[in-house]
């Protein structure tokens, strides 16, 4: 068993754990290269089902090839997809910068989708290599009634025992892939042969690393024009993969403020 | 192994290097997240200008720059100038590739420690050197047993601040190594170092000459990632069984061993068998590539036959089947706030069964933080202790010293995990395999089963009291089920003593019933009161009604009441009748027509075990059985008056018993094994 098959155990794992465990889930689709990892291990977990819905929480401002790849793949693959449309930008907290402004409509249009349907259990493709605040994450994260996270009255979690009860209203995080890192993934996407959006691949220099709302997100240089050139890219480099994340930069604590609100 | 092909994967170093999660613990302040970033520093592990932009976040706030502050990512644990949860970083040497992951170490986080030692391979334990073994250091340590962490190395910091002596370095070196020694776990290595100046992270220095083993780069470089444990009995604990198409798969991840298309296997607790006859894959193409699979592997199996498996159940082969048990012994910490006392009422975690649980005793309750032992009656916050814990129906479960995968326990109290530990002990399972009596005791009991099944009710009171030497005790409440026995064994002379717990509480019906009773069949029913002395305390202690009052408070009653005299009118006993029967409540449904009762060294027998209401109301009516008049009136089970109340149509025949409490636990204590009840 190599480190791969481990982590796709792993992952399979959780998402059978989650499923047995809440009543209603939904499994939270970016169409990035992770949430794709994710539906593919999830087939893998219920032998080719998805049996909850690919939930998109749309901004209405991502990339074409993003909408055309979630279009193509949530038929080839059979999926109840789910699209949920973000509020605007003016109810927005005016105190965040302009960027993270921006990304916390997403919040805000995930606490509508979680109203409106009534989950109870959201699976989200974090990953706890990715950013500072998400090496934080529980792999059951639960969430408090505003969809708040509060990292000092996290919960033990220990010897893949989750805890899973909830007061009524309140929600769930499920992060399948929370011990995964970038390289990882990237591995897996090329063993498995895990469709990408073409993004990711580099183009006159440039690719990008992390995908979000075409405004506010910025291709890294790069001559990384295969998955396996973006294995050895990983391999030596040394530049934060949200880099391109204008969010993430405008002020030191940006990101914790966001996820303490309930951003992914 | 799976025999699934992966190309091209044996050529990717990455994949080949091993992977070590490490844990750094130790007291608050002793220096770990120095010594992580010095690790990162010093091995290139650290994103281009994740240094620069610390430095220049702390001149802004005017604090001198700390490697620290790497780790210290959230706002908030900068301003308190502690770590507040788990980071995991990763870090590589030539080697290998370790996950270092933090943990406070601060006492109030050590819910978080737990989260993050959890997940290791092997531990740095770090101490200071002028501080020397304070109370996290040895919490932790202990902890780190408690955890299964086994690869420990002690890394004895800011060697600087004591000049380097390596006096005061073999002092506390002898300390900590006493203390982890008492509990089974020796250091790898015991290593001065100064994170802050470097001396022996990287490279041993001159300040530390008369030092002659690893440093701290050297020492990591000796851990091994866990293996999985191939070579142990097959475990598989269900997590589901999924019927999305025409395929019935039984799901869930194999914590030990192998498992083979063609296997028998054997599910506990139930002790069903069935064959595999498929490892299921996805994508399609795969199926039919797996014979096999092995620990680690989280797989999906089809089965010969259809059997009735559930999440929570456990499957192992046919060949090495897995203890099941109903008391549990363990070794845990605790978490919550609140201490864990004798009568908590507890959610169980095996692998994936869950059930409700009451622990039954406490021992060796400690603050392992302490140098002097002060053994508590409860288990407090971030304390340890030996508990037992009774539970509402049987689960599979391994002793921790023979799978340390499925012989470990979790505890949920109040909807939140809380507690966890090692199974040291199945007091039930270790009372059949040890005590003299009860091998044979056992055997007994199944021959008889075999023997008397296919007798009528009367026939197997007859054949039991031919079969069984001396006393032999029937115990009657007047319940229906009971006075059919009673009519037959009176009807038959049968030599077996009829008793009765007087509880002082009965209903005035019952009392009439009893009476009418011995005049029918013309003997006297033997009573059995409570002892006055406890009785008295215990009237005393919680009033008169006092046992609505909480479920611990009515057991308490139900003790004094009914288990101490049952155990007085059993005293020297070979055999014990009952009007049990196994449809009266899902805790009931174990029972059989002939049980051995180990603890009580004698054969119980249930003669109306497979009878439905119907039946015994059909022959109390044939054979002008008296019948206590409540039934009449919607009382089903009848108890004492105020514990009992007349039922609805369709509802179960045990709900009108302590109908304020929950229903996984409406027994007293009579008919549960001895141990759990007290």
């Amino acid at each position: 068993m190599d480190r791969l098959d481990e982590l796709e155990a792993q992952s399979i794992f959780i998402f059978r754990e989650a499923f047995a465990r809440m009543k209603k889930l939904a499994l939270l689709w970016s169409l990035g290269k992770d949430s794709n990892v994710m539906i593919w291990l999830a087939r893998k977990a219920f032998f080719g089902h998805l049996p909850f819905p690919a939930m998109h929480v749309d901004t209405g401002k991502k990339f074409p090839e993003m909408y055309a790849f979630r279009d193509r793949y949530a038929r080839e693959w059979n999926l109840d997809l789910i699209v949920e449309e973000c509020p605007p930008l003016e109810g927005i907290d005016p105190t965040l910068p302009p960027a993270a402004r921006s990304a916390a409509r997403k919040t805000e249009g995930l606490k509508l989708a979680l109203a409106k349907h009534g989950f109870d259990g959201l699976i989200a493709g974090i990953r706890r290599d990715e950013e500072a605040t998400r090496a934080k994450e529980r792999v059951f994260s639960p969430r408090g009634l505003e969809g708040n996270w509060d990292v000092r009255d996290q919960p033990p979690e220990f010897w893949d025992h989750f805890n899973a009860r909830l007061p009524a209203g309140a929600h769930l995080r499920v992060h399948p892939i929370l011990h995964w890192t970038e390289a990882d993934i990237w591995t897996y996407t090329r063993r498995e042969g895990i469709p990408i959006i073409p993004l990711y691949l580099a183009r006159n220099g440039k690719r990008y690393r992390s995908l979000g709302d075409a405004d506010i997100t910025n291709p890294v240089p790069s001559q990384a024009r295969t998955i396996d050139e973006i294995i050895a890219e990983l391999d030596t480099t040394k530049t934060p993969e949200r880099s391109g994340r204008a969010m993430d930069h405008e002020a030191e604590d940006t990101f914790e403020r966001l996820r303490a609100s309930g951003y992914l | 192994m799976n025999a699934r092909v992966s190309p091209g994967l044996d050529a990717n170093a990455a994949l080949s290097r091993p992977l070590v999660r490490i844990v750094i613990v130790g007291h608050v302040d002793h220096g770990k997240s120095t010594l992580i970033g010095r690790l990162l520093a010093e091995t290139g592990s650290l994103p281009d200008g994740k240094l620069e932009q610390l430095k220049a976040v702390s001149a802004r706030r005017g604090m001198p720059f700390e490697l620290s502050f790497l780790l210290d990512a959230l706002q908030t644990e900068r301003d308190q100038g502690i770590t507040i949860d788990t980071s995991q970083i990763r870090f590589r040497t030539p080697s290998r590739d370790f996950i270092l992951i933090d943990a406070p170490g601060h006492a109030e986080f050590l819910r978080n420690m737990i989260t993050g030692a959890s997940q290791a391979d092997a531990a740095l334990l770090i101490v200071d050197a002028a501080e020397g073994v304070r109370e996290q250091t040895r919490r932790h340590g202990y902890l780190l047993h408690l955890l299964g962490v086994r690869q420990v190395v002690v890394v004895i910091n800011k060697m600087d601040r004591v000049g380097y002596d390596d006096g005061r370095f073999r002092e506390i070196d002898a300390e900590i190594s006493a203390h982890l020694g008492g509990f089974g776990v020796k250091p790898a290595a015991v290593i001065p170092i100064s994170a802050r100046h470097g001396d022996g992270v990287v490279t041993k220095t001159a300040a530390i000459d008369w030092y002659a083993g690893p440093t701290v780069v050297e020492a990591l470089d000796q851990f091994a990632p866990a293996q999985p444990a191939t070579a142990l009995p097959l475990r598989l604990p269900v997590q589901a069984v999924y019927k999305f198409d025409d395929r019935r798969i039984v799901a869930g991840r194999i914590e030990s061993g192998r498992i083979a298309i063609g296997d028998e296997i054997a599910v506990a607790p139930s002790g069903k068998r069935a064959r595999v006859r498929s490892i299921e894959s996805w994508p399609a193409a795969d199926t039919g590539m797996t014979v096999a699979a092995s620990a680690g592997r989280s797989i999906g199996i089809t089965l010969d036959r259809e059997l009735f498996i559930a999440r929570g159940d456990l499957i192992a082969l046919a060949a090495a089947s897995a203890p099941s048990a109903q008391l549990i012994k363990a070794r845990i910490f605790w978490l919550h706030d609140e201490p864990l006392a004798a009568g908590a009422v507890v959610s169980v975690q095996v692998g994936t069964a869950e059930v409700r649980g009451t622990v039954t005793a406490i021992e060796n309750s400690v603050d392992p933080g302490e140098v002097v032992q002060t053994h508590a009656r409860t288990i407090g916050q971030n304390h340890v202790g030996d508990i037992e814990i009774a539970l509402a129906a049987p689960i599979a479960v391994d002793l921790y010293e023979n799978n340390r995968r499925t012989g470990r326990v979790v505890l949920e109290y109040a909807g939140r995990i809380a507690g966890g530990g090692l199974v040291l002990a199945l007091p039930g399972e270790a009372k059949k395999a040890v005590a003299a009596v009860a091998a044979p005791l056992i055997a007994r009991a199944v021959e008889l089963s075999r023997g008397l099944a296919d007798l009528d009710a009367a026939g197997r009171l007859a054949a039991f009291r031919h079969e069984v030497e001396g006393r032999i005790a029937f115990t009657t409440s007047f319940g229906l089920e009971d006075q059919v026995v009673a009519h037959m064994i009176c009807e038959a002379g049968l030599d077996i003593d009829l008793v009765t717990l007087d509880t002082g509480r009965l209903f005035p019906e019952t009392y009439a019933t009893w009476e009418e009773t011995e005049q029918r069949y013309g003997r006297r029913i033997r009573a059995i009161y409570p002892r006055h002395t406890e009785l008295e305390a215990l009237v005393q202690a919680q009033g008169i009604n006092g046992f609505y009052r909480s479920r611990e408070a009515r057991a308490a009653c139900c003790d004094v009441r009914k288990v101490e005299p049952l155990n007085r009118a059993l005293a020297g006993a070979t055999g014990w009748i009952t009007g049990l029967r196994a449809d009266q409540s899902a805790h009931r449904e174990q029972i059989g027509l002939v049980a051995a009762d180990p603890g009580r060294g004698l054969l119980k027998l249930s003669p109306l075990h497979d009878w439905a209401r119907e039946a015994v109301r059909g022959f109390a009516g044939a054979h002008a059985v008296p019948y206590n008049p409540l039934h009449a009136k919607g009382f089903a089970s009848i108890g004492c008056a105020p514990c009992t109340r007349a039922i609805g149509p369709g509802e179960p025949e045990r709900a009108g018993r302590w109908w304020w409490e929950d229903e996984s636990k409406k027994e007293c204590g009579l008919h549960t094994a001895p141990g759990a009840a007290r």
